[in-house]
């Protein structure tokens, strides 16, 4: 089967180069992932700033190329798409940018980022089924039209703007979703209605949602299968409560016992090998990138790199701890996804 | 002046080094504060007549939405509010001297030496072009502090010692730091003359996970080896409950509840902050979570009675009517609703 989106050993550098002083940053490492058009998923990507998160959402899109590697939307190069697939790819693929305030034009109604999509797929026949077409989609996201076309961007909050993006994601009709930190700048009690809004397209509509973030919690809440990134290449993969409930790779472990808890009784625990923060990030070649920071640390960490090792059924982290069970064969990550279950249940 | 370099951070030599214990008496009392933005539509009524006081090395939580008057209030403290805004009434007594009677120049020196902020994008507030230690004597030079070469290089030192920075950190430019690492020189700029409260207004917000545990254990680490208060201001009720001794909720530009933190997380008062809480992804429970449904009133025509009955679950005929007052219903605990009508017993002051 071929997959809708796929990245296929992809490696992206930044800097670097024949001229340039210092090494590059490589921003991710030998990367492979794919997301197949049935059954919709919802996978979440969560790492720090610098795990290369982003860089893969930029990449998955198009919007920039690969040192090294591939990202194929349905077995074509997405750098070489032809006119007619490029208009398909565009389509099918949408994104959610993390901020609600610069996506939006201040001199135009939120009304234009909704016309745009209908004008250039000729979406509607008539301007009334344009404006019947942007009704129903905002209702498809909890939003009231009367309450929200017609107005300047600056007169909406900043969760009524960030469900307009996904209103005009979901105008498309995509395959899939991208949503590079879709709440990180909304208010916590608008966070639930937008993810709420998200999981509901994916159950309505069998859209597969990648959902790209910093935030366990979040992630836990809406995702099946979770991808825990560290300095460009993946730590821990597999089932979102696995991973979340019972973290293997010392790195989830230590995220996981970083969020502060809503419960006074119980104190932020956990407790990192306190590493000097303005110590220089050595530029790791060989052995695993985590190791300065891991408190389990062994000799064959700094030796070599770790392998996805599949310590569940439903689970692989990359950590020696684990190294008695079995690796995971190839790159595919897709052996150790939970299969979601039929939409609408 | 000088001191000897090995004692370097004090402003007052002549402060008694015992500190008395804690949360005895108020280092910081505001009383009905009113804070408008004059727009050419009218007066948008930010900060609505709220009282609050603060003790002596407490740690005091303030939580609400955007727009809800937190950080107004944290730049009312420090009279930074700007034109078209303006603080219309109140008084903030520091240590009994009520800020707003200050003369400009008498309030600029007790900025950053009596009162220090860390501001939420306080990473971006540095200068671009001036070194760490730079910064740091420009603070000190701006109250009147003069250290030979030497002598400051030594604060310096102790300063970002303090916050877990290497000495090296000084002669170095905000763009060779991480986030992280940023946040920590503001901190490090903020007790550098060593302030009675620090006001942090979402210190962490930009921060990862990770990151915003170490720069908070430092925070408050500094706090308490200052013996000073410090107001937390944001939205993340997560990092409150593990932080501050007190939360105080603001909604629409008032004080909806204040409550010690784990009376409010056991049996928040408000609904207000019953809902909030609510609103938490829990990792425990899947789907345990919901948004607060509608969304805050206009700040420019405020409605008549509770500002927050429009999205209240147990709105009642009354709310529209009249408006409540935070009063304490019970020992140490303040909420402003009409739910509590019966129970109170004595007007908070």
């Amino acid at each position: 089967m071929t997959a809708l989106l796929e990245a296929r050993h992809v490696t992206k550098v930044f800097g670097g180069g024949r001229f340039a002083k210092a090494p590059g940053t490589v921003a991710l490492d030998d990367f492979s992932f794919r997301v197949d058009a049935e059954p919709p998923t919802i996978t979440a990507i969560v790492g720090e700033s610098g795990s290369g998160k982003t860089t893969l959402a930029r990449l998955l899109l198009g919007l920039a190329a690969p040192t090294s590697g591939e990202v194929l939307y349905r077995g074509q190069d997405v750098q070489r798409l032809s006119g007619d697939e490029r208009r398909r790819f565009l389509r099918d693929v949408q994104v959610i940018f993390q901020d609600p305030y610069e996506v939006y034009n201040p001199f135009y109604k939120v009304d234009h980022v909704l016309e745009t999509p209908i004008k250039k797929f000729r979406l509607a026949p008539s301007r009334e089924k344009a404006r019947q077409l942007m009704e129903e989609t905002l209702n498809a996201v909890g939003l009231r039209p009367d309450e929200t076309l017609g107005r300047h961007p600056h007169q909406l909050s900043g969760g009524q703007r960030q469900r307009i993006m996904v209103a005009r994601a979901l105008l498309l009709q995509p395959r899939l979703i991208i949503a590079d930190e879709p709440v990180s700048m909304v208010d916590a009690s608008l966070r639930a209605t937008i993810l709420e809004s998200l999981r509901q397209l994916h159950l309505k509509f069998g859209i597969s949602i990648l959902y790209i973030t910093h935030d366990l919690t979040t992630a836990y809440q809406i995702s099946q299968n979770i991808l825990v990134m560290y300095r460009g290449e993946v730590a821990e993969v597999g089932d979102v409560d696995l991973v979340v409930k019972q973290p293997r790779h010392p790195y989830t472990q230590l995220l996981v016992q970083s969020i502060p808890k809503a419960d006074p009784n119980h104190p932020w625990h956990g407790h990192e090998i306190p590493v000097d923060p303005s110590a220089p990030v050595a530029a790791v070649t060989h052995g695993c990138k985590f190791a300065d920071r891991c408190p389990y640390v062994m000799d064959i960490s700094r030796q070599q790199r770790p392998p996805l090792f599949r310590t569940d059924e439903r689970r692989a982290a990359a950590c020696f701890l684990y190294k008695e069970s079995p690796q995971l064969e190839g790159t595919d990550l897709e052996q150790v996804m939970a299969v979601p279950l039929v939409p609408g249940v | 002046m000088s001191s000897p370099s090995h004692h370097p951070i004090t402003l007052t030599p002549s402060h008694p080094v015992t500190l008395p214990p804690r949360h005895t008496h108020h280092v910081l009392e505001v009383r009905d504060l009113v804070v408008h933005y004059h727009t050419t539509r009218g007066a948008v009524q930010a900060v609505n007549g709220v009282s609050f006081d603060i003790r002596e090395g407490e740690r005091l939580g303030l939580v609400g939405e955007s727009g809800s008057g937190k950080s107004t209030i944290a730049l009312a403290l420090l009279r930074l509010i700007r034109p078209p805004g303006r603080i219309e009434s109140g008084e903030m007594l520091l240590e009994g001297v009520d800020l707003l009677s200050l003369y400009e120049e008498e309030m600029r020196r007790v900025r950053l030496a009596k009162i220090a902020l860390v501001a939420q994008g306080a990473m971006n507030s540095l200068n671009p072009v001036l070194r760490v230690k730079e910064q740091i004597r420009d603070g000190l030079k701006d109250h009147g502090i003069q250290l030979s070469p030497r002598a400051l290089a030594d604060r310096v030192a102790e300063l970002l010692n303090s916050v877990g920075l290497r000495r090296d950190v000084a002669n170095m430019f905000p763009h060779e730091l991480s986030g992280g690492m940023k946040q920590r020189v503001c901190i490090a700029i903020a007790i550098s003359l060593r302030p009675k409260l620090i006001i942090a207004d979402e210190p962490t917000s930009a921060l990862d996970v990770v990151v915003q545990r170490q720069v908070m254990d430092t925070l408050l680490a500094v706090q308490e080896d200052l013996g000073a208060s410090i107001i937390l201001i944001g939205h993340d009720m997560g990092l409150m409950a593990q932080v501050v001794d007190r939360v105080g909720i603001m909604y629409a530009g008032n004080l909806a509840e204040v409550s010690p933190v784990s009376d409010l997380f056991r049996a928040p008062l408000h609904p207000y902050s019953n809902l909030l809480i609510a609103s938490l992804p829990s990792l425990e429970e899947k789907g345990a979570f919901q948004g607060i449904p509608g969304l805050p009133p206009s700040l420019l025509n405020r409605p008549t009675g509770c500002a927050f009955r429009t999205r209240c679950p147990h709105a009642m005929e009354h709310c529209a009517v009249v408006t409540p007052h935070l009063r304490e219903v019970e020992p140490e605990r303040r909420v402003s609703c009409h739910l509590y009508e019966n129970e109170w017993s004595r007007e908070s002051a």
